[in-house]
């Protein structure tokens, strides 16, 4: 177990590297000189030229990483091309908004899928079962950004209960866990976990019906527990498989979340990946994707620490 | 030895056997025709989906209106308006022809992306699965790295990089489908390379292309293309939502994404009209699913 999380660490390294110059490569691709990512368009010839020797954007491409990947990695994201702030700072309260906005979709999702998943694999071929996996797929389907424009249409616009857009009073800067700030993340959050809810309803249902079928549910069954009992054996069985696809999941929403915070201008990543995109601010577009990926790699390890020790079924060395 | 050249009663009498009972057997495609037959949900997707393409396809001829021709006077009618059925649009456009027009572009957006990651990906994974060791390494590690991205955030980050336009999106939705693809072909061309009849075909003398061209395609093409079906939900999605941010086609041109975009700030007036693209994307993309769920039973693919 010691050497396998020092393996899986170990390689966790060069995939983190490797997404560092995908994130590189982004300004690269992007049409035009990468000089205009650092200066505005109409800058004067010599102060470009001025610019791109203090950027060391005249060496080669590789030295070019280099000197990118050090500053990253002392946290210098560089600075916004549109409001000359640097990227961390605007980008540091946006993750904490895209987090709990994640968080909170993921935990509705995940209980709503394990409650609809367990149903569904317990009573197997029952309308409970075909109810589950309609919704499941249902789920994975719709376009969730004009799911979000539906149930603000309903919620919002028609019965008046919820508000459509924002995060609330206090804005992103000062949030409580108050009904004035939370009522600004239900429509988000529920309109998040749909995408969750399906695929956990769908990992959960065949979990549950593959342990169902094993040997020891028959002995258990033989011996006369109660039905509880045996749930909780179950459960026990499916939870490690279960939170594995959960705290993917997360990650997916992170990364996943722009659509959805576009829709309800929750202060979050998205949002400002949104603007970016529209100002063609590259600093801010690469700091984010970044941030975002590198989130997404920590979460995948996690993921499979977590589950080699929670799980003693998996021996991996 | 006249026994080897000229057949016992015996050995004529299983020779007819063996004929009748392949023209018996009916095969693997009627096989899974049958079982197809017997399945309503995925055929009435089927149906559903080829009247949409039928409909798309001859969309110059179907729709009742210009699709860029508005009015200022008739703005965002109601549903059920005559003549409007389904009302019009923020610059008083025909909804109903706009919606028509529009499924082209969020179709050819949605599949043309899938397609392409169905050939690339199938040849690199078919590639790393079939020559294994160094080349297998190095297709699979990359390969690793995409997967690093959630999906959505790598379609935003290329497309959003490379700057709107049609062809950059479908580019970012490739990059984003090739390595999902590249997993799944070099899983099951690793399980088909190692089975008997290879070797066997191996020993009797075939070249490597031989044999990935009749044994190992034969095999794994079936369930890559199963697979590839259930991407097309997904691409979908993907593409109108690229559209929805601004990063594929641009106005006037309809296409579903955007549409739901520019109507975002209809929903406080005509609030039924305006989500009416987003039940396109929606009824598409749960078709393709259901067809891909289908088609993996009917072809018996292991998921």
């Amino acid at each position: 177990m010691f050497f396998y999380l020092i393996r899986r660490i170990l390689y966790a390294i060069p995939i983190a590297l490797a997404v560092g110059f995908v994130c590189f490569m982004l300004v690269q691709i992007a049409p035009g000189d990468p000089i205009n990512a650092i200066v505005p368009a109409d800058a004067p010839g010599d102060v470009v030229e001025q610019v791109r020797r203090d950027y060391g954007l005249d060496k080669p491409l590789p030295v070019q990483f280099g000197i990118w990947l050090l500053k990253v990695v002392q946290g210098d994201l560089g600075r916004s091309l549109a409001t000359g702030r640097s990227v961390w700072s605007d980008l540091s309260s946006a993750i904490s908004n895209t987090l709990m906005l994640a968080l909170v979709a993921s935990l509705i999702g995940f209980i709503l899928g394990c409650v609809l998943g367990g149903l569904a694999g317990t009573f197997r071929g029952s309308i409970i079962d075909r109810a589950a996996v309609t919704i499941a797929v249902a789920g994975v389907s719709v376009p969730h950004y004009w799911l979000g424009m539906v149930l603000v249409v309903i919620f919002s616009v028609q019965l008046n209960w919820l508000p459509a857009m924002g995060a609330g009073p206090g804005g992103s800067a000062d949030w409580v866990w108050d009904w004035d700030h939370m009522k600004h993340l239900v429509l988000p959050a529920v309109t998040l976990a749909v995408i969750p809810m399906g695929i956990v309803t769908r990992t959960v249902r065949g979990i549950i019906a593959e342990i169902m079928n094993q040997e020891f549910v028959t002995a258990l069954r033989g011996k006369g527990l109660t039905r509880a009992g045996i749930f909780l054996h179950v459960v026990k069985n499916a939870a490690p498989n279960a939170l594995a696809v959960m705290g993917l999941q997360l990650g997916y929403l992170m990364g996943g979340s722009i659509l959805v915070e576009t829709v309800f201008s929750w202060p979050g990543t998205g949002l400002l990946l949104n603007n970016a995109i529209f100002q063609r601010d590259l600093p801010v577009l690469q700091g984010t994707i970044l941030v975002l990926a590198m989130f997404f790699v920590a979460l995948n390890l996690a993921v499979d620490l977590v589950q080699t020790a929670l799980d003693p079924r998996i021996k991996r060395a | 030895m006249s026994t080897a050249t000229t057949p016992t009663a015996a050995e004529a009498e299983l020779a007819v056997q063996a004929r009748q009972a392949v023209a018996k057997s009916q095969g693997y495609w009627a096989g899974v025709w049958k079982r197809l037959r017997r399945d309503p949900v995925t055929i009435g997707c089927a149906i559903v989906l080829l009247a949409m393409l039928l409909v798309i396809v001859f969309a110059p001829l179907v729709a009742p209106h210009d699709p860029y021709q508005g009015s200022m006077i008739r703005r965002l009618r109601a549903i059920g308006t005559p003549n409007y059925i389904l009302g019009t649009d923020e610059l008083g456009r025909d909804m109903l022809t706009r919606l028509i027009h529009g499924g082209r572009l969020s179709w050819f957006m949605g599949i043309t992306p899938v397609l392409l990651a169905f050939v690339i990906g199938t040849f690199l994974g078919v590639l790393a699965g079939f020559a294994g060791g160094k080349t297998n390494m190095a297709i699979m590690r990359v390969t690793d790295v995409f997967y690093a991205f959630p999906s959505v955030l790598l379609a935003v980050a290329i497309s959003g990089a490379l700057g709107a336009g049609i062809v950059n999106a479908i580019l970012a939705l490739t990059l984003v489908f090739i390595p999902p693809i590249i997993r799944v072909a070099e899983s099951v061309t690793t399980g088909v390379r190692n089975l008997d009849f290879v070797d066997a075909a191996r020993a009797s003398g075939a070249s490597a292309f031989t044999i990935v061209r009749v044994h190992v395609l034969g095999n794994v093409l079936g369930p890559i293309f199963v697979y590839a079906t259930s991407l097309i939900s997904v691409c979908m999605i993907l593409a109108s939502g690229l559209s929805f941010l601004g990063l594929g086609t641009k106005p006037p041109e309809p296409e579903w994404g955007l549409m739901l975009n520019t109507l975002r700030t209809a929903i406080y007036v005509q609030p039924w009209v305006a989500v009416l693209p987003g039940v396109c994307i929606f009824v598409t993309s749960i078709c393709f699913n259901l067809l891909s769920d289908g088609l993996r039973q009917a072809m018996d693919v292991k998921s």
